[in-house]
């Protein structure tokens, strides 16, 4: 970094002591303006319009349009228990899966960190889930494997006494937290997997010689030198899951009940289905200013993770 | 630092974008609209349909369409968007009422027709085009099914399709079973013999819809809470959710679909129960009459077994419901002509001709011409259900739903704006109940503390 500084640093002629002119400050960011126009454009706009919204009573439904209606809507999300739920919901769901996924992505990706016969074809296998689309996936999940009645599922279990469990009626929430696992598993166990893969053979070799069994090793030497890695997968996929939409859409569409409302859905529900534009908009800011607080904590991670990496 | 403040307005800004995808994807209705190659007036164009996904329209009018319209009209292409009950409600309401004009014809019911109409949304069919058409004979439209879709005796929609309930069974396992089922039971009578019936993993004693929403499980309940001597709100639109009557009715339906009905009920509706019916795995079902049309179509050996009831009362003399999946025109689209074209074909006696002709007379979309009813081929291929269907429309009554009086018109919903989303509401807490995720008590309550959110003028106003 710092040889590039020192060669477009304008030579030190004593009038501009502080480096670039204003003239190359605009040259050098012209390029990047389109994007950033862009991402105003398809970010902020919206983002304003939402807020706009906010403050409308807007009801689809209802013809006149919308009006001024002042804190009424921000009112209503918060003394709506249903909103408060859906966020615990969001937030239950995704931890639960998040770190079933990690600790079963550890336990696979070590398994995969050893030699045996056809292990790429048996890696190629174990990422599949997390390449099929989410959408499909859940459809997936719904019809064939988990319906009540002709469901692979309980075909299965059937000879074990289970007989005609109704997954997404009776265990919504449990079916739709199984099927993210699912999903996420695999990616844990790429990110763990690489951070094997950096972990050096003679360390192992010593603790070998020095007479440490499996487990101690695992404890005392591979976990440790995967913590940057596990913390990495476990932010990744809080950011993706918290935002999952499909699994809840396509499998349970929310209930029974709004037993796997989770926020994006009730989001969703409010406008497809309420028509209640002025309240969605109000949830979604709350939503976007809860997003911040929550990211800003979990950037400082991130930046931790990666100074971590440079310090090694 | 400064690279991590700036990464966090960034996020900020990511953040915003997410949460205004679900504001915008409302506004990005899915279909495209209609092309603007053609002019109000001239009978040229793409005709876009919003459809519901259920058989006689994915199975009959789409091919047809293509096979048959399209070729008879070939100034017109016709574009499907097809949906499930629930998802078309949404796709439509959002079109309809901000003018996005995605589709310029709408397949739309009851209680959506006189609200749009009373909006302004929809054009007015009689004025605008059967006053002009002799052809079309609106007077031979059902009168209970016609009267559903007017306002201020105009009609704004047109039937594809009409029906009410009525419960079916299957003759066999009821005489396994030494069940006998009289023409017009009690819902008693049917509690009973679904005990009697009910084989856990094999055949359920009974069959019930559960999915949440006012057009899926709530449009069966809703039946039932009426004949219970129940109602959603009294004379001065106070909702009565938690009235005896109500709760007992729900309490009924509940247990019901609880102790002898399917595995997975909360997630069934009128497609999921016609293919278990159609698979010999219910019993009895209580459902639209339409399912008759379609049995008799797809599951033959299940139809040659099938026996008719009407729709099981308790307190009033009737009970069924009064539905319709009819055709509109939104107010302002394009290609209007082209639309009227498509949907006085759809809904016309040359139609059910052409259906008779490819896939039989017992396969014509019933329920909405009193001609189809006095033709002598139809009542000999569909004798099984034809008389009880047409009964059952006849005997629904939609502004004397219940035993008291009531102040909204509608058998199985309450026709004001507001019930769009209060219907979904209970129809999700009841749907809780049927998966035991919550007593009935509590869903009833709930489902009240949702109904009081709204004041009474509010509420009458709609009416």
């Amino acid at each position: 970094m710092t040889i590039i500084e020192d060669l477009v640093k304008p030579p030190a002629t004593g009038i501009r002591p502080r480096g670039v002119s204003r003239r190359e400050g605009w040259q050098r960011r012209l390029p990047l303006l389109p994007a950033l126009i862009y991402t105003i454009v398809v970010t902020q706009i919206p983002f304003l319009v939402t807020l706009w919204y906010s403050f409308q009573n807007y009801f689809w439904n209802q013809p006149g349009g919308a009006h001024w209606t002042g804190v009424a809507n921000y009112k209503e999300v918060f003394t709506d228990p249903s909103f408060r739920s859906a966020v615990v919901r969001s937030v239950t769901m995704t931890a639960i899966a998040v770190i079933v996924a990690m600790v079963l992505g550890v336990a696979v990706a070590v398994l995969l960190d050893k030699k045996f016969l056809g292990r790429g074809v048996v890696r190629t296998l174990i990422i599949t889930p997390f390449l099929v689309m989410p959408a499909a996936a859940a459809l997936v999940w719904a019809g064939p494997m988990l319906d009540p009645n002709f469901g692979l599922i309980n075909y299965l279990l059937e000879p074990f006494g289970v007989h005609h469990v109704a997954w997404l009626s009776t265990h919504a929430y449990g079916s739709v937290v199984v099927v993210m696992i699912w999903e996420w598993t695999p990616f844990m166990v790429l990110i763990v997997l690489a951070g094997l893969q950096g972990q050096a053979s003679d360390v192992l070799e010593a603790a070998k010689v020095d007479g440490a069994n499996a487990w101690a090793t695992f404890r005392e030497l591979t976990l440790p030198h995967l913590r940057p890695y596990i913390e990495l997968g476990i932010l990744l996929g809080s950011i993706y899951l918290v935002n999952a939409f499909d699994q809840v859409r396509l499998m349970t569409n929310g209930g029974p009940g709004t037993s796997t409302t989770t926020l994006p859905f009730y989001l969703y529900q409010k406008v497809n289905y309420a028509f209640d534009v002025g309240g969605a908009a109000a949830a979604g800011v709350v939503t976007v200013v809860l997003t911040i607080i929550v990211a800003s904590f979990a950037l400082r991670m991130f930046a931790r993770v990666f100074q971590f990496e440079e310090a090694r | 630092m400064r690279s991590s403040r700036f990464r966090i307005r960034r996020l900020a800004a990511v953040g915003g974008a997410v949460a205004v995808v679900a504001a915008a994807a409302a506004c990005s209705s899915s279909g495209s609209s209609g092309s603007a190659s053609g002019g109000n007036n001239s009978s040229t164009g793409t005709v876009t349909v919003a459809v519901v996904s259920n058989p006689l329209i994915t199975g009959q009018m789409i091919p047809l369409t293509q096979s048959v319209f399209e070729k008879q009209n070939p100034g017109i292409t016709v574009k499907f968007a097809t949906y499930t009950e629930g998802d078309l409600r949404a796709a439509i309401e959002k079109d309809v009422s901000t003018h996005s004009n995605s589709f310029n014809v709408v397949m739309i019911g009851p209680y959506e027709a006189p609200l749009f109409a009373k909006n302004g949304w929809l054009v007015d069919l009689s004025k605008q085009y059967i006053a002009s058409d002799a052809a079309y004979d609106a007077s031979d439209l059902l009168p209970p099914v016609a009267k559903a879709l007017s306002y201020q005796s105009d009609l704004y929609a047109v039937p594809f399709y009409g029906e009410s309930s009525m419960l079916y069974y299957n003759k066999q396992l009821l005489s396994a079973a030494g069940v006998t089922m009289p023409a017009h039971p009690t819902w008693t009578q049917v509690a009973a013999a679904a005990a009697k019936l009910n084989q856990p993993g094999k055949v359920a004693g009974i069959c019930l819809r559960g999915l949440a929403g006012w057009g899926d499980n709530m449009a069966a309940l809703d039946t039932v809470v009426n004949t219970f001597g129940g109602q959603w709100f009294n004379m001065s639109w106070q909702p009565q959710l938690t009235s005896p009557a109500f709760e007992q009715a729900a309490n009924f339906y509940v247990n019901l679909v609880k102790s002898y009905g399917e595995p997975g009920a909360s997630n069934d509706s009128f497609n999921q129960l016609l293919t278990l019916y159609g698979q010999g795995k219910c019993a009895m079902w209580y459902d639209a009459t339409v399912a008759a049309t379609s049995i008799a179509t797809e599951f033959p050996s299940v139809y040659a077994q099938t026996g008719y009831a009407f729709a099981p009362t308790e307190k009033t003399t009737s009970s069924g419901w009064l539905w319709s999946w009819a055709l509109g025109i939104p107010q302002g689209v394009d290609n209007q002509s082209a639309a009227w074209k498509f949907v006085s074909w759809a809904t016309s006696k040359q139609y059910d001709d052409l259906v008779a002709q490819k896939y039989g007379w017992s396969a014509v979309p019933p329920g909405t011409r009193t001609s189809l009813y006095n033709n002598p081929s139809y009542q000999k291929a569909a004798s099984a259900f034809a008389g009880i269907t047409l009964q059952s429309i006849d005997g629904t009554d939609p502004d004397h739903p219940t035993v008291n009086p009531v102040p909204y018109v509608g058998v199985q919903y309450v026709d004001i704006p507001q019930f769009e989303t209060l219907g979904l509401q209970v129809g999700q807490q009841i749907a809780g109940a049927i998966a035991g995720t919550e007593s009935v008590t509590q869903a009833l309550q709930n489902s009240q503390g949702y109904a009081s959110a709204y004041s009474p003028s509010e509420l009458s106003g709609g009416s």
